[in-house]
């Protein structure tokens, strides 16, 4: 697999717990290239012990973009239950909402109904789909940028930042002994930490309730047991995921590290170390010359501002979520000593080689790869757009009562019952003709509606509705001379003069 | 167990030293927290065995719990609070007269849920689930009704049943002309002829019109048209509660048999009783 090849020959393979036996956090200053495991007289350990991990700041062009990615979709997730769109009386007012007790979805201008449940089918093979195009391109954006665990440690790790500083200050104040000080420090992040959480658990709910309406219940205790309670699951699971699990995540729980390098080739943009010109690496004064060695000056900078506390330099590893802040790391140490930028870059193996080589690079953006993934992505799309413009916003569902199958009344005529429902899928009252067709004769009775036998009939149904009636077709037995014959209901809308037809079964003796 | 660390050559990979036949496992640890995680599932064990209803104690006991829950009891919690969401419904049911909830759509919907239930729990071991009967026992769909088919009819029917003890119960009971001996073999088959050629099948025959318009017409009608205040069945439409042969139709003159239903006014509510009526007269055949 391209993704595991290793180009630092210096190294061997890492296997996929290499982030846990990355560099030793507690030696900050000294050279980050650690032991390979040896005999040692140590006791084996069946279990590891999550080597706590402390980010460096750091300043530089993907570091910016990564904030913006964080803001953009931050803004997303806590302002979009607030957006209001007026669907008119008795309809919600809430762009996005979700409403499982009425089984309705509304995103904006579209209402989806529980039996149209296949458009999100089709928004996750199209989410699956652009992942797929997007990884096979660009790499772990998805991973380093967007995915909400990142999003939000992110947030949460600049909140740790605030509160009890940098890299070295949290190694310091973690080692330092229980005072006033530490205390008051450590009790402020947890509770900023809780408060962002409750804040996400808390917008997770106004997706499923009206914004406003639950929020007031919320404070006044008022809310429901189940409001307060997945409020209560989502800032736990905030809480731990983005504040202690972190890393762990990635690593040890999400599926998606594992087989997203069966979306990578050789052309697939990855942040990788140039080891063909930063090695032999060695330690370096200001202004000496970078004559016969590697431009890597080896100051760990690259693996102190790891978000997962992975040493690019060993090569591509499953526990690296390409956020590239590496990048923004090693330049500002290249600008430093005056080396060209991009020691550690977002590139594809391909275009390493090649440079490696000094033939020239181009980028392939076009591969058979992606043109199948823009293919089924296009697909996906076209038949997701097309079946959403044209739904009916009118439907029938007709069940034919099965016990009896049919009747034999006293004129010897015979009758089938059938449960017929009109699913009124738009905002206003409807008034429906229904006749039939396929039969010679055949009469309709609706209970409760039209009580003489007669050849159409008129059905109300109210908005965004479903109507339900007992419909009786009743045949004179010529017509029917076998066990089963094709009956439609013909329904006509009668102010737009839409027709749905619907073809169920008309059962008879068959002698 | 092996006290000293050793790294598989080929792997790099520590081994935990366990070995069988010179094959050595690979260690490759579990995040701590993992095991955690598995001991925080054991403590959550015990802590529902405290709480909760866990063992069985015997065949007939079990440990309670010491918060006392119980599903039992949630249940009839749940019911409890089903009924006082009805009880507006049923106030209506109880108010209104039976025609005039059939005219009302939402009560009429209201009616034919319950009613569907409530036929099935208690109607459909006779006549079957959908209403359609069985020799012996009415079909409740058709057009055809013994007792009559409107909606005061039927309700009668359902509160007070047929031929029971009640006072108010339908009563009505065809002699038996063979056992009884009002008439001998053979006039008996002349009278199942003539009634055959009332429902369109077969000769008439002259002297068994004779009978039956003397014997059969005060409650059957002359033309054997029936009558619903006297629970004389319509001869004439080919629809035989005890069988259409000749054979069926000689039998059932010669010693009838009569069914019997049950009175459910006290078996069902006020409401129920309604909503039941209301489903029988709209399974087709309501008058």
């Amino acid at each position: 697999m391209t993704m595991e090849t290793q180009r630092s020959a210096s190294h061997p393979a890492t296997p996929p717990s290499a982030a846990s036996s990355g560099p030793a956090p507690a030696d900050p200053g000294t050279a980050a290239t650690p032991a390979p495991p040896a005999a040692s007289p140590e006791k084996i350990k069946f279990f590891a012990d999550r080597e706590k991990i402390y980010p460096r700041n750091i300043h530089g062009t993907w570091r910016q973009i990564k904030w913006a990615v964080l803001g953009v979709l931050l803004a997303l997730y806590y302002i979009g239950p607030w957006i209001r769109w007026d669907r008119g009386p008795g309809a919600p007012d809430q762009a996005l909402l979700i409403d499982m007790p009425g089984r309705r979805a509304y995103f904006f201008t579209i209402e989806i109904w529980p039996q149209e449940v296949y458009y999100l089918t089709g928004l996750l093979i199209i989410a699956a789909i652009g992942l797929f195009l997007v990884t096979a391109w660009f790499g772990r954006v998805w991973c380093g940028f967007t995915c909400p665990q990142t999003v939000w440690t992110d947030l949460f790790m600049w909140v740790e930042r605030k509160i009890e500083g940098d890299r070295n200050a949290r190694l310091r104040l973690d080692k330092a002994p229980l005072s006033f000080g530490k205390a008051g420090r450590k009790i402020g992040k947890h509770a900023a930490w809780l408060l962002i959480a409750l804040a996400t658990g808390g917008a997770w709910i106004m997706y499923f309730n009206d914004a406003p309406t639950v929020v007031r219940a919320f404070f006044t205790g008022q809310a429901s047991t189940a409001v307060y309670g997945f409020t209560a699951l989502f800032t736990a699971t905030t809480y731990l995921l983005a504040g202690w699990a972190r890393e762990q995540v990635c690593i040890y729980m999400c599926p998606w590290p594992r087989f997203q390098s069966a979306m990578f080739d050789e052309d697939s943009l990855i942040v990788t170390y140039e080891d063909w010109r930063g090695e032999p690496r060695g330690s370096a004064r200001k202004g000496q010359s970078f004559e016969g060695r590697g431009d890597c000056v080896d100051c760990g900078l690259c693996w102190q501002v790891c978000p997962t506390g992975v040493d690019i330099r060993k090569g591509q590893q499953m526990a690296c979520i390409g956020c590239a802040l590496c990048i923004d790391a090693c330049n500002n140490v290249m600008d430093r000593f005056g080396r060209p930028r991009n020691l550690i870059t977002y590139d594809s193996i391909a275009n390493q080689n090649a440079r490696a080589e000094g033939r020239p690079v181009r980028m392939r953006l076009v591969r058979p790869r992606t043109l199948i993934y823009i293919a089924v992505l296009a697909i996906a799309a076209t038949v997701m757009a097309y079946t959403l413009v044209t739904r009916d916003r009118v439907d029938v569902a007709v069940q034919p009562d099965r016990s009896p199958l049919f009747v034999q009344l006293s004129d010897g005529s015979i009758r089938n019952a059938y449960t017929f429902k009109i699913l009124n899928m738009e905002r206003n009252n409807k008034s429906y003709t229904l006749t039939t067709a396929g039969i010679t004769g055949a009469m309709l009775t609706v209970i409760g509606y039209q009580a003489e036998p007669a050849t159409s009939t008129v059905l109300p149904a109210r908005p965004d509705d479903v109507a339900t009636f007992r419909v009786l077709v009743t045949a004179p037995p010529e017509s029917v001379p076998l066990a089963t014959h094709d009956l439609w209901f013909v329904l006509t809308d009668q102010a737009t003069g839409e027709v749905v037809e619907h073809r169920t079964v008309f059962a008879s003796s068959g002698n | 167990m092996a006290e000293q660390k050793e790294v598989d050559r080929l792997t790099g990979t520590e081994t935990t030293g366990h070995e069988w036949d010179g094959i050595k496992e690979l260690n490759t640890p579990l995040p701590r927290w993992w095991l955690y995680v598995f001991y925080a599932t054991i403590l959550f064990s015990v802590v529902w065995v405290i709480l909760y209803p866990a063992w069985p104690i015997g065949l007939s006991d079990y440990t309670k719990g010491v918060i006392g829950y119980s599903a039992r009891a949630d249940l009839m919690r749940d019911l409890e609070a089903q009924r006082a969401e009805r009880a507006v419904w049923r106030e209506r049911f109880e108010a209104q007269e039976v025609a005039e909830i059939a005219r009302d759509p939402d009560l009429l919907q209201f009616a034919m849920a319950g009613g569907r239930v409530l036929f099935a729990d208690n109607c459909a071991p006779c006549h079957g689930s959908g209403g359609a009967g069985a020799p012996g026992f009415p079909n409740l769909v058709d057009d055809n009704w013994m007792w009559g088919g409107t909606l005061e009819e039927i309700h009668h029917t359902v509160v007070y049943g047929v031929r029971n003890d009640h006072p108010e119960a339908r009563m009505s009971e065809m002699p038996a002309y063979g056992t009884l001996g009002i008439l001998e073999r053979d006039e008996i088959a002349a009278v199942a002829d003539h009634v055959l050629h009332l429902a369109g099948r077969g000769e008439d025959d002259p002297r068994g019109r004779e009978i039956f318009a003397e014997q059969c017409a005060a409650c059957h009608g002359d033309a054997g048209k029936g009558l619903a205040e006297l629970g004389a069945p319509d001869l004439t439409n080919n629809i035989w509660l005890f069988g259409g042969t000749r054979q069926d139709i000689i039998a059932q003159i010669r010693q009838p048999r009569h069914g019997v239903m049950p009175y459910w006014f006290e078996r069902l509510g006020e409401a129920e009783l309604k909503q039941v009526t209301i489903y029988v007269h709209a399974l087709g055949g309501g008058q």
